[in-house]
């Protein structure tokens, strides 16, 4: 039998409140509710992809307070109040691609594009925290993340690209 | 691959956490990072009925490195542990096992507390308390913490010595002894994946260079980390005339590893035997003084 949103009868429900790309948002959940979940079906914001739900292939990395984190393994409740980025918070204020996104793109680092917003938020991060990384970095960087189609050469070529692009924009573009 | 449900419990201090704890009897989880539990939750091999979630116990963030050794309180994640150069100076060898720890996305949130208390014989930092000679402090409701040796804290394979109600609040990594290496390596299939095995090793030398202790904690070699003294297989020689073929047979001989679709028994024998004989000699070589010494193999 299911109640409330087809939660089970009984099942206790929190009031989760997160910012989300700069926006205070919230729903009522269980406490297993999956930040993954939250995001998608909750929220809508079908950005964040799954792929393994056990933390293997980095699909659905978000930024949680500017850190990279698994979104399959976090419960929405427990970072209730804290901020997440998406794949959807990465360009500008005026929808312009961010310089990750556009490396990507310029680069062919993707085909299908289920690896991507994982990647994105994942390099997002790699390079504010270093701006230079050389080619060991980045593969290591971007080692828990899994690509499918590209064979990772282009990825690894835009993750320097980008870092081009955002040294080429100056300040705060990354 | 959703997570059956559970009460969830946010306490907001070590006592309310303690008190909650207790109060779930038998059937109470402590979910610190949850990139061990939430996985197996989502298998739903676990499904515990309650869950008390550490992450508001702020006062348990905490990484504080002295002269003696190295205090990591149970919030503190293992990417926080790895950065710190602090940590880096009195205990190199948490750096150096850190960075074997699954991918930097996964340390950002799991913990060094909570790897230890998830005890998975596979798991690179149970080997690193164990070789160090390291303890757990461990709290319960209504008594006083005690100090738990990494020799009496690893019961078995996914088995701490926690009992139901209790809760790991810090492990204690001891300092390098003056004239000391150390150093991990592994094998894994992929990085980033849980070693195939993997060695944990401490060398200190006497004033003339020789091999005064020698002592190892092998990964995936048994149900616990696997600690072994070599110093005698050593003999009191320096690094470069030590019988290192001897020394390898010797780990070969006292470890007895499982096979399973990854490795058969006898390649996970064969392999810790050869990453003891590395990980010893490299561990001589930064006692020596050697640094960026690399293995010729
Ligand atoms: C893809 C992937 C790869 C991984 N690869 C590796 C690897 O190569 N090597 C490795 O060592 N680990 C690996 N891990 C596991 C990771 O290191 C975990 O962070 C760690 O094992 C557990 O820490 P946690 O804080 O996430 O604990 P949790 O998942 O929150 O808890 C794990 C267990 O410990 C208990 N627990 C946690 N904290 C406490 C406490 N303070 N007191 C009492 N009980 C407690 C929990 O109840 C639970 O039973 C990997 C994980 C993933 C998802
Ligand atoms: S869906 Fe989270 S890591 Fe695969
Ligand atoms: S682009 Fe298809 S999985 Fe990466």
């Amino acid at each position: 039998m299911s109640g409330k949103r087809g939660w089970p009868v009984g099942e206790a429900l929190h009031e989760v409140s997160l910012t989300v790309n700069g926006v205070v948002r919230q729903a009522r959940v269980p406490a297993r509710r999956l930040l993954s979940d939250f995001l998608r079906h909750d929220l809508g914001l079908t950005g964040t992809h799954v792929g393994c739900e056990h933390g293997v292939c980095g699909c659905c990395t978000v930024l949680l307070d500017g850190a990279p984190v698994r979104s399959c393994l976090t419960f929405a409740v427990t970072v209730a109040g804290q901020e997440i980025t998406t794949v959807e918070g990465l360009a500008g204020p005026d929808g312009e691609p961010s310089p990750v996104q556009r490396a990507f793109a310029e680069c062919h680092a993707l085909q299908c594009g289920f690896c991507t917003p994982g990647f994105l938020c994942t390099v997002t991060a790699l390079l504010r925290d270093n701006p230079e990384p050389d080619e060991l970095h980045i593969v290591e960087g971007i080692s828990g993340n899994l690509c499918r189609c590209t064979g990772y050469q282009n990825i690894v070529k835009a993750v320097g690209r980008a870092a081009e692009l955002a040294r080429e924009g100056g300040e705060g573009t990354a | 691959m959703k997570p059956p449900p559970f009460d969830y419990h946010a306490p907001h201090d070590l006592d309310e956490a303690l008190a909650v704890l207790a109060g779930t009897g038998g059937d109470g989880k402590v979910l610190a990072g949850g990139q061990s539990l939430i996985p197996l939750m989502n298998m739903r091999l676990a499904a515990p009925a309650h869950l008390v979630d550490i992450n508001r116990l702020a006062g348990l963030a905490t990484v504080e490195a002295g002269a003696d050794g190295v205090r990591v309180g149970a919030l503190a994640r293992h990417a926080e542990v790895e950065r710190s150069e602090r940590v880096a100076q009195v205990q190199p060898l948490l750096r150096s096992a850190l960075g074997h720890v699954a991918h930097p996305v996964i340390r950002n949130r799991g913990t060094v507390v909570g790897s230890l208390a998830h005890a998975d014989p596979s798991a690179e930092l149970p080997a690193v308390l164990a070789v160090l000679g390291g303890s757990v402090r461990v709290a319960r409701h209504g008594a006083p913490p005690r100090d738990v040796p990494a020799g009496e804290f690893f019961l078995g394979p996914l088995e701490p010595a926690l009992a139901p109600g209790e809760l790991a609040v810090s492990a204690f990594f001891p300092a390098v002894p003056p004239r000391t290496g150390t150093a991990f390596v592994e094998v894994a299939r992929r990085h980033g994946d849980y070693a195939m095995a993997g060695v944990a090793a401490v060398v200190t030398l006497d004033d003339d260079q020789r091999i005064a202790a020698a002592l190892v904690a092998c990964v995936s070699a048994g149900p616990v980390p696997v600690v072994l003294d070599l110093t005698a297989a050593c003999g009191r020689r320096p690094a470069a005339s030590t019988d290192w073929a001897a020394v390898a047979a010797e780990v070969r001989d006292r470890v007895d590893p499982d096979g399973d679709i990854h490795a058969t028994a006898g390649y996970r024998r064969h392999l810790t035997g050869v990453l003891a004989r590395r990980a010893l000699r490299i561990a001589a070589a930064e006692a020596a003084g050697e640094y960026g010494w690399t293995d010729e193999r």
